[in-house]
């Protein structure tokens, strides 16, 4: 409690110390410019690695294992590295103070405003998503009110934003990263020495995988080393791995155009690296986050594997306390309600899951192979009792993967430490809300009130409204989090919406960076085809039951993250082709002059800096990168 | 402003309230059950300690001034 609350003083405390700077808007909205590598460098990583991020990483890490790091190795790196040696000099030297302003300079207000528009919306919801789920959060662990945490940390959040604008943003941003770390690095450490450290898990893990039923991890065995391999149980086929993807899907799909897409053209990462204090900072700020980005699965992944293996062996090597992995709830009288209809099954020849679907219709939430092992123990032992057999079946409920995180830190951390790793949590929390605030304002303020609703007024006038509609943002954001709180299905509707808008981005960014001859019209049609292409693919195909909204499917994919890689790559190639056509159609309306900063073969090179050791010049930092990261992978293979 | 500083603070006033917490309930094994016998206070305040002078020291002998 104690440590919660000097955190919030310190966070307050930096936005009052930064007041004083706060004399413009370039300031407030940009941080004029100004601050060293290594903090914006690890504000980059930190405003990805929100709360969500790690109970979402953790999740994963005990439902698909070890191929989760992709997400971190493949689907990260090489886009941070190119990020840095080939895009940050157009986004930093054409002076454009956000992503979409670089779009206007480049093409023209049409697209400007597609992306500006979309990305605003986006940021409030996605902060708005994430109070919703501290408050559940707060309310669920401490017991505290969900109204009352909501606006409490959304007070917090606002004051400090509104002192220190993206400043003190991008200040507590590199706090909570180190918060994160050194929270919940005693808890894996403790959880990996329970389990009897890594060689022990690994071979946990290995009987995990062919006999997954148990803990409902899956209905039939997957390859061996489905939970412990990245590679090589990929390229075994759809059914060898729990994430149910391919390789192409994974490389093109996720390493390239998701990856691509995120971080190279995310305003809310980019933001991060335009902040820094000049060209070389600027360039530097992906690579320096690109250090802990390949090192922080073992924080956020390992912990969902640990549960895994936890819950395998029912309890650990020294903590004897049995442990499982959460479950989502079943009221104890429902489940009682179904027993007959359990056994009723358990006569006829049904299997797991025609069972579910029939018991499904009074109980939601069930896990067809657990159900199936409790119709086997039923049909071996058909006098089992009625409480036993209900307890049976409450006991089958559907993994609540989100809660693996939680349930670590409340089976290793005493008092003293659980203050320690809540509160890390809580700041992760916050910080995502400040990232998403202040990108928020800066784009609205450049690239909705100043583009279209009130152009040349004077900065004071910006540097105001920059201020309000932080306000506005926040309240925006705790609307979304009630409507989230009320509309989950709705939601989900609305990420799946951002997720077609996003998926053919970057197709026209690296059109417009590199050649000039593409045109603004082409480019907004591209995007527009893009986003049309997404939508119709999720409505034509069908995975887990989601999709084919159209009608028909097309093609059935054996996961929702495959089917989301796919999209995604079907989405950019379309944006690609509709771009080139009509730039072949339609004619240029900015000359080269126009383009020089825009675009690469335009631009005149950045001499390396010889004065800068050789060791930190992007094109080879970035190189070695890539290196260590081919070696991370191939140890993990 | 040099957000070594902060850092370095925070951090070291935190390890040493977990710490001397650690040190306060070092005979209370029923409470180290959780954490596998291991008195985890004491042992990560000391970490969070040695992490914030780590932050702290370098900040303050930097004696140039800052560019803003």
């Amino acid at each position: 409690m104690a440590i919660l609350l000097i955190y919030v003083l310190v966070v307050v405390a930096i936005g009052f110390a930064l007041k004083r700077y706060m004399k413009s808007s370039t300031d407030f909205l940009t941080s004029g410019r100004s601050i060293p590598a290594w903090v914006t460098g690890l504000a980059f990583i930190s405003a990805n690695l929100g709360a969500l991020e790690l109970v979402g990483m953790a999740a994963s890490g005990a439902k698909y294992g070890m191929m989760t790091c992709h997400f971190y190795w493949i689907g990260a790196i090489l886009a941070m590295v190119f990020l840095a040696v080939f895009m940050m000099p157009f986004y930093y030297g054409s002076k454009a103070r956000s992503v979409p302003e670089y779009l206007n300079m480049r093409f023209d207000g049409r697209v400007r405003t597609l992306n500006s528009v979309s990305f605003a919306i986006m940021t409030v919801f996605a902060s708005g998503i994430s109070m919703n789920e501290l408050a559940k959060l707060l309310n669920a662990l401490l017991g505290w009110n969900y109204d009352l945490s909501l606006w409490i940390c959304s007070g917090v959040v606002l004051l400090y934003v509104l002192k220190g604008g993206l400043t003190s943003a991008i200040y507590t941003e590199v706090l909570q990263f180190f918060m994160i770390i050194l929270g919940f690095a005693p808890v894996v450490w403790l959880g990996l020495k329970d389990v009897g450290g890594y060689g022990a898990l690994e071979g946990t893990l290995k009987q995990v995988a062919v006999a997954p039923q148990a803990l409902g991890l899956g209905d039939k065995a997957y390859a061996s080393n489905a939970w412990v391999s990245t590679w090589d149980v990929m390229f075994q086929g759809t059914a060898a791995n729990p994430m149910g993807v391919d390789w192409f899907g994974m490389m093109f799909g996720l390493g390239f155009v998701l990856a691509f897409g995120y971080w190279c053209t995310n305003f809310l990462v980019v933001q991060r690296a335009m902040a820094a204090k000049n060209m070389s900072a600027a360039r530097r700020t992906p690579l320096i986050g690109a250090i802990p980005k390949m090192l922080i699965p073992v924080l956020v992944i390992l912990p969902g594997m640990i549960a895994v293996g936890l819950a395998s062996a029912g309890k650990g090597k020294i903590n004897q306390e049995t442990y499982e992995l959460p479950r989502k709830e079943l009221a104890m009288e429902k489940c009682a309600a179904a027993v007959p209809v359990v056994r009723e099954i358990a006569k006829s020849n049904l299997g797991p899951n025609k069972a579910v679907a029939k018991v499904g219709e009074q109980l939601k939430d069930l896990n067809a192979a657990k159900l199936g092992i409790v119709l086997q123990e039923l049909r071996a032992n058909p006098d089992m009792g009625d409480e036993q057999l209900a307890t049976g079946i409450q006991r089958a409920a559907e993994n609540d993967y989100s809660g693996v995180i939680f349930s670590l830190v409340k089976r290793f951390c005493p008092p003293g430490l659980l203050g320690l790793a809540l509160t890390a949590l809580l700041a992760s929390f916050m910080s995502g809300m400040a990232g998403n605030v202040t990108a928020f304002n800066a784009i609205w303020t450049y690239d909705i009130y100043q583009a279209y609703l009130a152009p040349n007024k004077s900065d004071d006038h910006y540097l105001w409204m920059g201020r309000a509609i932080t306000v506005v943002g926040i309240v925006v954001s705790i609307g979304c989090a009630y409507f989230a709180k009320m509309y989950n299905n709705a939601m989900d509707v609305i990420q799946l919406v951002f997720g077609f808008v996003n998926a053919p981005l970057f197709a026209t960014f690296m059109l417009g960076m590199f050649s000039r001859r593409t045109t603004p019209t082409a480019a907004f049609y591209g995007l527009f085809g893009g986003i049309g292409v997404s939508a119709m693919f999720h409505g034509l195909t069908v995975a887990e039951g989601k999709g084919g909204w159209l009608g028909a499917n097309l093609h059935q994919f054996p996961s929702t993250m495959s089917q989301n890689f796919w999209l995604a790559s079907f989405s950019f190639i379309i944006c690609l082709a509709i771009t080139l056509i009509f730039t072949q159609l339609t004619k240029r309306s900015k000359s080269d002059e126009q383009l020089v900063g825009l675009v690469y073969s335009l631009t005149p090179k950045i001499e390396p800096d010889l004065t800068e050791p050789w060791i930190i010049r992007p094109a080879v930092a970035g190189t070695l990168l890539i290196i260590l990261c081919i070696i991370i992978n191939l140890i993990f293979w | 402003m040099d957000l070594r500083k902060p850092i370095g603070y925070f951090f070291l006033l935190l390890g040493l309230i977990l710490a001397v917490f650690g040190f306060i309930t070092k005979d209370d094994v029923e409470m180290y059950k959780l954490s596998l016998g291991i008195n985890i206070n004491l042992i990560w305040g000391g970490v969070l300690c040695v992490f914030g002078l780590l932050m702290l020291i370098p900040a303050l002998l930097d004696k140039s001034t800052p560019e803003k």
